[in-house]
């Protein structure tokens, strides 16, 4: 973990509640794609934990959802400004596995960190398949950014305006996976477990106290023992979890 | 150069601040940030006979200036940290620690402290007395005088280390609490635990937290724990560590000057992890600007003065 100021490069809507941030600071802290960051925001007590999209030396990409005050501060902050991050957050997913064929899916703000998951898994030669499911065309984001990594991706809407009618266990048909890496809402993860034969690791979400393990505020029942989503998670391997 | 030593009940800490029981752990996640042996000690997370899970999520809800927690204790049970935790953190803190102890019932108050009376690495038992008393209709036991003083008795007859009582401010007099501690023996007292709250989310018609109500903490509290610490070191003898809503050098001189022997700092490591550490380093600054050559002087100075 570490903690220190970046400056905002970019904060823009990819949506109509989905903004992407872009960050210029000390990324050396984040190892692992599926880390999250934990962001200082002025007058807000608790920070605000953002999973990480993508990073590079310099600089770190977030994608959030407004979805209450704190996240609308967060969406009205200019380029310029600067904001008081911990990095290097969580387990993050790990990639060390034998799977041959892996296959990600991603539901709503939960698609996020599977972008760099797919860069790392690419980079070690691996072919990447992905799922994304939105609840309407409108709020389809990263389809495209997917793709051009060269990684084929099937949509899937609740309501149909955008690629399969339903939802991410609804586009799975005919897909040739030995793994998945999960990130979405818990039904989704529940849904999707149930559907699937083969090993996966799912990030789940849990409101936090302080983010690096000191609360106890995040904690959760494993069959492996209690695990603090903010620092043994917030992946977890499917067969670990207890649903 | 400025003096920020004090005493507590002979035990001398190089200053005042330690990190409050339930947002430090047993010191593992904060071990790599900086050196914990600047800190006065550092009170570990509440520990009970068994281990405990604790309460279903959320446990945490925010506030304006503040938090409200409902962890439940979770603790891996006093076994396991004596056998664990203790010898883990003897390899990065070399001073002496504050056990908090929690219970359900006078008898494992007493079983817990008498185990942990052994370790050689406490230096002072400090006894949670907010929890329920789940043989007597789970009233807290810090919400009657009776009840913190049989609490206070039962550990004093198995220990010889220092007994500080951290009391409950969800009462309607803490004054009276406070002194019937302290003759039953206790050697401190550490004010105030969280207060008792509540947030509903109202998009969804339904408590925030899990467990409906929680713990209060952070800034907020801040007026209410002075005043508190201020009434009860005005009424008792016995060393007080002040705790509640601190998070600067400023709030440590304040509190003391209320009455605090020692300040525990809680809410503000979940939010800086740093705060112990820039609090500590900002506190030889403080007292020139105030003109604080020795830290001890002002304990209690707002009572000598007016």
């Amino acid at each position: 973990m570490k903690r220190d100021l970046y400056t905002l490069l970019e904060n823009a809507p990819l949506t109509a509640s989905v903004y992407r941030m872009r960050l210029a600071g000390d990324t050396q802290a984040i190892v692992r794609p599926g880390q999250f960051v934990n962001i200082a925001l002025a007058g807000r007590f608790l920070r605000r934990p953002i999973s990480v999209c993508d990073y590079d030396a310099g600089s770190l990409t977030l994608i959030y959802k407004v979805v209450g005050e704190g996240t609308a501060q967060l969406a009205r902050m200019r380029p310029g400004e600067r904001l008081d991050l911990l990095t290097g957050l969580g387990n993050g997913f790990a990639t060390d596995n034998d799977a041959r064929r892996p296959l990600l899916v991603g539901g709503g703000v939960g698609v996020p960190p599977l972008y760099n998951l797919a860069k790392v898994l690419l980079a070690a030669g691996k072919p990447v398949q992905v799922v994304v499911g939105f609840n309407t065309a409108a709020e389809v984001f990263y389809a495209e950014e997917f793709r051009a990594l060269g990684c084929p991706v099937a949509v899937a809407t609740a309501d149909g305006t955008c690629g399969t009618k339903g939802f991410v266990t609804d586009a799975l048909a005919g897909l040739d996976f030995d793994y998945f890496y999960a990130c979405g809402p818990l039904p989704m993860l529940r849904a999707l477990s149930a559907a699937t034969t083969c090993d996966g690791q799912l990030s789940f979400e849990e409101r936090m106290g302080c983010g690096f393990g000191a609360c106890m505020g995040c904690s959760c029942k494993t069959l492996t023992g209690g695990k603090r989503i903010c620092k043994e998670g917030p992946v977890l391997m499917k067969n670990e979890i207890i649903w | 150069m400025v003096d920020t030593s004090v005493i507590l009940s002979g035990l001398r800490l190089d200053n005042p601040v330690i990190p409050a029981s339930g947002t430090f752990g047993y010191g593992q996640e904060f071990r790599d940030l900086y050196d914990l042996d600047m800190l006065g000690s550092f009170s570990f997370k509440g520990t009970t006979r068994e281990p405990r899970f604790g309460n279903p999520t959320p446990r945490i809800a925010e506030c304006r200036e503040g938090m409200i927690n409902a962890v439940g204790l979770q603790n891996p049970g006093i076994e396991h940290v004596i056998a664990e935790e203790l010898p883990r953190l003897r390899e990065f803190f070399h001073k002496p620690v504050i056990a908090n102890i929690s219970g359900f019932s006078v008898e494992e108050y007493a079983y817990c402290c008498e185990r942990i009376d052994k370790e050689e690495q406490v230096g002072l038992i400090e006894v949670n007395v907010s929890c329920p008393n789940v043989r007597h209709g789970g009233m807290s036991f810090g919400t009657s005088p009776e009840a913190a003083a049989e609490v206070t008795r039962a550990v004093k007859a198995v220990t010889t280390k220092p007994v500080y009582i951290k009391l409950s401010p969800n009462v309607t007099d803490i004054v009276a609490i406070a002194k019937a501690c302290e003759e039953a023996g206790a050697d401190g007292l550490c004010l105030i635990n969280t207060l008792l709250g509540m947030r509903i989310d109202v998009a969804r018609r339904r408590p925030v937290i899990a467990n409906t109500m929680g713990g209060f903490s952070g800034p907020a509290v801040f007026p209410v724990a002075v005043r508190m610490v201020y009434q009860v070191a005005a009424a008792c003898r016995v060393p007080v560590i002040g705790c509640g809503g601190v998070q600067s050098a400023r709030d440590v001189v304040e509190m003391m000057m209320a009455g605090a022997t020692a300040v525990e700092v809680g809410a503000a490591n979940l939010v800086n992890p740093y705060a112990c550490k820039e609090i500590i380093e900002a506190l030889p600054g403080e007292m020139e600007r105030l003109g604080i050559e020795k830290l001890s002087d002002i304990i209690g100075i707002v009572r000598s003065e007016n």
